[in-house]
C-alpha cells in the first residue's frame, strides 16, 4: 500500500514542493528513509516512531519505506516529521490516502506526539501556494504566522493525533497543551527620539534626506560625535513597510528562527559587529543556508558601525546585494537566494586615532595611516553611498543652546511625516517606472529626457565635472540627492540651491 | 525446562501446525550443526524452506519480527546451505528463508504471522 502527501523543502527564501511517499511491505520490520535526507532529517524515523507509538496509532511492525521526491534535491531539517508520520499511517490504512494526497504538511514532531513549531513556515507556505497548493496542516505554535498567508485553507494541529482525526482517523481525541515557540531573547536598544540629538542640525537634516530618498549614508566623524546615535534613529523616521516588503521582512525573520507574532510592518535595523564574517553578513552555512544580517535588514537599515574596522572582503561582499537587491549564496549542496534591499548606513572615524578634523584635539596619525584607514572602504562600495557626511563633535555652546531651545530640534514624529510626504511626492513622479525611491533611479534617466534639469541649474555641477573634482557617478548621485531635497521642499524640480546642498552632502568627506 | 523455553517450544509446535495447514511438508525440527540450529525445515512444493520461529507472550518488548537482526538472517541463509550439504537429501531446485512470529498471551489465543522469503 502506498500513500503520499506533500511538504516543502526550503532553499533560502525559495521553496520546492516535496512529495512524501510511504510504502509498507510485509517483511522484517524496519524503517527506511530515502531521498537525500540530512542527519537531522534521518532522525525523523525515530521521532515519527516514538510520536506514533505515544499518540494516536503505533506504526505497524512491517517494513516501511519513505521516499522524499524529487529524490535528487537535498533536504534538511525537521519539518518533514508530520508529513512522514501522516503518509506512513495512511499507507497502513489509519487514514484514507485520498484525504492527504493534496495537503501540505509542515511541522516537527516531539516524542510524545505533539507538533513543534518550526522556523521558515511563512516562506514555505508562500512557496507551496505559488505551486498551486492551498490546503495546509501546520503546527498550532505557528498559527499566527500561518494566518499571514492569504487565500489558503489552514488547519493548525497540536498533536499527531489531532492531524489524524482531521483526516478522518477513528481515534479518540485527547486535548494536549500546544508547544509554542519561545520568544527570542531580544536585546532592546532604546530607540530614542530624534530630538535627543543636539547641536548637529546638518546631520539630522542629512538623516531626513537619507530616509526620504532611500539613499545610503556614510557618517564620518570623531568618537563622540553622535554617529551611532544618529544611525539608530534612522529606522524610526522611515515610513511603514508596504505589503510586499512586510511579507519579505517577516519571511526572512521566520527563516532566521525568530518567532513570528504578526506581520513586521516597521523597518528593521541590523547592526552587526565589525568582527562579523562575510557569511554572518550576507548569509551562509554548508547545509542549512541561513540569512545573514544583510538579508535580515531587508526593507530596513543595515548599520555598519566602525566600518573601516570590517575586513575588506566582508565589506565587499555587500556589493552584490547593493547592486541587485538580492543575495545569491552558492554552496556544494544548493544555491540559495535571499532578498537584501536595505539602506546602508556606514559610520567611520576619519583616522585610527579618530581626531582628524576635530577642532579641539590634534590628530596623532601620520598622513599615510590616515589615508590607509579610509582606503579600507573600497571605491566601488563608497560609489553606491549617495550621502557622505561629516559629523562634528558637539560643542558646549551647542549643548547650552539646545537646552534653552528644546522646541527648535526636530522630533522623530515630525521627521517621519516630512519623510512620508516626500516619499509620496517621489512615488507620484516615479509612478509606473517600478522604482520606489530616488536612490533607485539610474543616472541616465536623470540626465536626459523629462527629468533633465536646465543648464542654468546644473552649471556648478557641470563645472565640477569639467574640473575633475566630480566623477560622472558622483554627478548622478548629486542629481539623485537634489531630487530628494526638492521632494522634501514640497515638490517641483530641483533648484540651484538644492544642487548646491546636494553637492555639499556628498563632498564633505575629504579623501 | 524454564518458562521461556517452554513458550518457545509451544510456539514452534504451533508454527508447525500453521505450516502444515498451508500445505508445507515438514521434514525436520531443531536441526543442529556447528553453524547453529534450524527451528523447522520444510518443503513448500519443490522449494526448501528454512523456517525461524519467534514466540512472544506480549508485544511489550517489541514485535517478534523485530528480533530478527541482519546477523540472524545471514546465519539462517548459511544454515540453509549447510542443511542442503549435510542432510543427504537431493539438492532442491530452490530454497528460501521464512519467519513465523507467534504472539501467545498466557491467557489467550496465539496469533501466528508468517513472512515468506525474507532476505
Amino acid at each position: 500500500m502506498v500513500a503520499r502527501t506533500l511538504s516543502v523543502a526550503l532553499l533560502g527564501m525559495t521553496g520546492a514542493l516535496v512529495e512524501v511517499e510511504a510504502h509498507i511491505a510485509n517483511a522484517i520490520p524496519g524503517f527506511q528513509l530515502i531521498g537525500l535526507p540530512d542527519a537531522a532529517l534521518s532522525d525523523a524515523k525515530d521521532r515519527v516512531k516514538a510520536a506514533a507509538a505515544n499518540d494516536g496509532s503505533p506504526l505497524p511492525a512491517k517494513k516501511i519505506v519513505v521516499n522524499l521526491s524529487p529524490a535528487g534535491l537535498p533536504k534538511q531539517g525537521t519539518a518533514y516529521d508530520l508529513a512522514i508520520a501522516v503518509a506512513v499511517l495512511a499507507a497502513e490504512g489509519v487514514v484514507k490516502a485520498s484525504a492527504i494526497d493534496s495537503v501540505v504538511h509542515l511541522g516537527e514532531l516531539s516524542l510524545d506526539g505533539r507538533v513543534r513549531p518550526m522556523s521558515g513556515l511563512l516562506p514555505a507556505m508562500v512557496a507551496a501556494r505559488a505551486a498551486g497548493h492551498t490546503r495546509f496542516v501546520v503546527p498550532a505554535g505557528n498559527a499566527r504566522e500561518a494566518a499571514l498567508v492569504p487565500g489558503v485553507e489552514v488547519n493548525t494541529v497540536t498533536s499527531l493525533r489531532e492531524a489524524l482525526i482531521l483526516h478522518g482517523a477513528r481515534v479518540p481525541a485527547i486535548e494536549v497543551p500546544p508547544l509554542v515557540q519561545r520568544p527570542a531573547p531580544t536585546i532592546e536598544t532604546p530607540e530614542g527620539d530624534l530630538a535627543d540629538v543636539v547641536g548637529n542640525p546638518d546631520a539630522v537634516e542629512a538623516l531626513v534626506v537619507a530616509a526620504a530618498g532611500g539613499h545610503h549614508l556614510l557618517l564620518l566623524g570623531p568618537p563622540g560625535a553622535g554617529k551611532t546615535m544618529l544611525a539608530h534613529r534612522l529606522p524610526a523616521i522611515l515610513p511603514d513597510l508596504d505589503d510586499e516588503q512586510a511579507l519579505v521582512a517577516t519571511s526572512v525573520s521566520s527563516l532566521a528562527g525568530r518567532p513570528v507574532e504578526g506581520l513586521i510592518t516597521r523597518p528593521p535595523l541590523e547592526s552587526p559587529h565589525h568582527t562579523s564574517s562575510a557569511a554572518a553578513l550576507v548569509g551562509g552555512g554548508s547545509k542549512v543556508i541561513r540569512p545573514g544580517a544583510a538579508a535580515r535588514a531587508s526593507g530596513g537599515v543595515l548599520f555598519l558601525d566602525e566600518a573601516p574596522e570590517f575586513p575588506a572582503a566582508v565589506l565587499d561582499a555587500l556589493r552584490q546585494p547593493l547592486e541587485s537587491g538580492s543575495i545569491t549564496i552558492h554552496r556544494a549542496a544548493a544555491v540559495a537566494r535571499f532578498p537584501a534591499r536595505f539602506q546602508l548606513v556606514l559610520a567611520a572615524n576619519p583616522c585610527p586615532c579618530g581626531q582628524f578634523g576635530a577642532s579641539d584635539i590634534a590628530c596623532t596619525c601620520t598622513p599615510i595611516a590616515r589615508r590607509r584607514y579610509l582606503a579600507r572602504l573600497s571605491g566601488p562600495l563608497l560609489d553606491r553611498v549617495d550621502l557622505q557626511l561629516r559629523v562634528a563633535r558637539v560643542t558646549t555652546a551647542a549643548v547650552r543652546l539646545a537646552a534653552d531651545d528644546r522646541q527648535g530640534s526636530l522630533s522623530t514624529a515630525e521627521a517621519r511625516s516630512r519623510v512620508e510626504r516626500a516619499r509620496e511626492i517621489a512615488a507620484a513622479r516615479l509612478g509606473g517606472t517600478g522604482w520606489k525611491t530616488n536612490a533607485e533611479v539610474p543616472g541616465s534617466r536623470l540626465r536626459a529626457g523629462a527629468w533633465r534639469l536646465p543648464p542654468a541649474t546644473t552649471a556648478p555641477l557641470d563645472r565640477a565635472l569639467e574640473r575633475g573634482t566630480l566623477t560622472m557617478r558622483g554627478y548622478d548621485r548629486v542629481l539623485r540627492v537634489a531630487w530628494t531635497l526638492a521632494d522634501l521642499a514640497g515638490g517641483g524640480t530641483p533648484t540651484p540651491e538644492h544642487l548646491g546642498w546636494a553637492l555639499y552632502l556628498r563632498r564633505s568627506v575629504a579623501t | 525446562m524454564n518458562p521461556k523455553d517452554e513458550l518457545g517450544r509451544r510456539g514452534e509446535d504451533r508454527a508447525v501446525l500453521h505450516l502444515q495447514a498451508a500445505d508445507f511438508r515438514v521434514v525436520g525440527r531443531n536441526w543442529r550443526c556447528p553453524v547453529g540450529e534450524i527451528d523447522i525445515v520444510a518443503y513448500d512444493g519443490d522449494c526448501l524452506v528454512v523456517v525461524e520461529v519467534k514466540t512472544r507472550s506480549t508485544e511489550a518488548y517489541g514485535h517478534p519480527f523485530e528480533a530478527i537482526s541482519p546477523a540472524k538472517l545471514r546465519r539462517l541463509h548459511l544454515l540453509a546451505r549447510e542443511w542442503i550439504a549435510r542432510s543427504g537429501e537431493p539438492s532442491p531446485p530452490s530454497w528460501r528463508v521464512d519467519v513465523v512470529g507467534v504472539i501467545w498471551p498466557s491467557d489467550g489465543e496465539a496469533v501466528v504471522e508468517h513472512l515468506r522469503e525474507v532476505a
